[in-house]
């Protein structure tokens, strides 16, 4: 109830600003503009489209970001051979920004879909890799040794039956930083006009078109559903994964 | 069900830039079937060294461990071990986690769950069996470790300091229960305790270690009857006898 009511003071504030102190909707689009902007935008416009192929971008980076880095961190922090090998060449390429990777994008998978589901693939693979790598490099010991004395003995069942469980916390993690990296990196790899459709890519379209209402409406479409992907997260893996951790505080 | 037979067993531990330390200096003990034997001595004598080389966790530098007449090298389907921290698995359930043995050997999932529901009842903690290790006390983790180590149907029990964590009243509820268990199941176990008061509740015969490098410096047999009474004089007299072996030990070390 005191988050509706928060919302509503917020509006009321934004619109009494935009209206008396701005009044400049070019600089401040007000609410009710916004508001009858996107009910326009919602008959004319092209927004479930904008959200099917950004959605279509975010999934196939995501899901490569999976993967492989899922497999290379689970190596590295199980084998120290392959941390040792694998470490140097992740240290220098995890600092670069994953929207410097933009040229490459280009002249590797040109002007299409494949370019921003890559730029969303660098923003997404490290946090996945580093946290699965933490999980694995992490696991107790005495974890290890209960399951060798209990038979499990080989390092494929060692990973499949100790390390994966004990390490699933910090991979969600990982791939919960990896979802608000990647899709932060969708809208900036959108702008740079990889498709003809897409959230990022309409909102620079609209302020190109000096549409700031429109812009708004897409700036809130984005939020919206970066927080839609933050509560799935709360209530499903949570609550059914990792129910056994929920309550792990003594 | 099983002997066990350790035969001069040494274990140092190399350091990159001193002498290596010698935790174990030619131990040799005959352990006979069915025994409940304590290792006691003051602290870094190595006793917990000792129980994790027989458990094949850790190798000796020299000497064997036999159980039987097989050689001990890598961790054993005959040697079960219940560990001195919480070692459930805590993303199993209690069954899953007592079922984790007989998983691990290929049995079914029906058959296993029959298994480890056996040892629910065994330890009576049958209304947990759907519950997380995180919902359980200390004692009723530490009740659900032994089961774990029982299910997979070893001939030898290995414990190093499974009651350490828990408050003085649970532990003598422990101790008491553990007896009950080995009675019913007839298990050889090795208990490593840096309680005198438990070694001398629980144990047929204690080993008394001394410090640094662990030494056999002297084995008791304890011959009081059973149920063992705490606070009789004869009790306190081993007990009293023992405590004063561990100041020597230390002393020598």
């Amino acid at each position: 109830m005191l988050g509706v009511a928060s919302i509503m003071v917020v509006i009321l504030i934004w619109q009494a600003v935009a209206v008396f102190v701005v009044a400049n909707p070019f600089h401040l689009p007000s609410f009710t503009d916004v508001f009858s902007e996107f009910l326009y935008l919602l008959m004319n416009g092209s927004i479930p489209l904008d959200i099917a192929t950004s959605l279509f971008h975010f999934i196939m980076g995501l899901v490569a970001a999976l993967i492989i880095a899922i497999p290379i961190g689970m190596m590295m922090g199980w084998f120290e051979a392959a941390d040792m090998i694998a470490n140097p060449v992740i240290e220098i390429l995890r600092p670069i920004p994953p929207l410097a990777w933009i040229p490459f994008a280009i002249i590797w998978f040109g002007l299409t879909a494949f370019s921003a589901g890559f730029i969303v693939f660098v923003g997404a693979f490290f946090p996945i890799l580093i946290n699965t790598y933490a999980g694995f490099s992490s696991v107790p010991r005495v974890y290890v040794e209960a399951g060798k004395v209990l038979g499990c003995a080989s390092n494929p069942d060692l990973i499949r039956y100790i390390a994966l469980p004990s390490a699933i916390p910090s991979i969600v993690t990982g791939i919960r930083i990896a979802t608000g990296v990647g899709w932060m990196c969708l809208v900036a790899a959108e702008i740079f006009g990889s498709t003809k459709h897409g959230l990022g890519m309409m909102l620079w379209q609209y302020y190109n078109l000096h549409n700031m209402s429109a812009v708004v409406v897409y700036m809130l479409i984005l939020g919206l559903i970066g927080l839609i992907f933050d509560m799935v997260f709360r209530k499903y893996v949570d609550e059914y994964l990792l129910n056994w951790r929920e309550r792990e505080v003594s | 069900m099983a002997k066990i037979s350790i035969r001069h067993i040494s274990r140092a531990f190399e350091k990159p830039d001193a002498a290596p330390l010698r935790a174990l200096e030619d131990v040799s003990i005959e352990i006979h079937d069915d025994e409940f034997v304590c290792f006691v001595g003051p602290s870094g004598c190595g006793k917990t060294t000792l129980l994790r080389i027989i458990a094949g966790l850790d190798d000796a530098s020299e000497g064997d461990v036999l159980i039987g007449d097989e050689r001990i090298i890598d961790p054993h389907s005959k040697v079960g071990m219940v560990f001195q921290e919480y070692s459930l698995f805590p993303w199993r359930k209690v069954i899953d986690n007592i079922a984790f043995g007989p998983e691990m050997a290929g049995v079914p999932a029906v058959e296993r769950h029959e298994i480890a529901g056996k040892y629910l009842d065994l330890i009576g903690l049958r209304e947990f069996e759907d519950s997380y290790p995180s919902e359980l006390s200390g004692g009723m983790r530490q009740r659900v470790a032994i089961a774990r180590a029982l299910a997979n149907e070893p001939d030898l029990l290995l414990m190093d300091e499974p009651f350490g964590a828990l408050d003085a009243q649970t532990r003598n509820m422990m101790q008491k229960e553990l007896l009950q268990i080995w009675h019913k199941t007839r298990k050889t176990i090795l208990f490593v305790t840096h309680s005198v008061d438990e070694a001398v509740y629980l144990a047929d015969r204690i080993v008394l270690l001394s410090a640094r490098p662990g030494r056999l410096q002297e084995i008791i047999d304890v011959e009081l009857p059973r149920p063992r009474d705490r606070t009789s004089p004869e009790f306190a007299d081993l007990r009293r006898y023992i405590l004063e072996g561990i100041e020597e030990g230390e002393r020598n070390g």
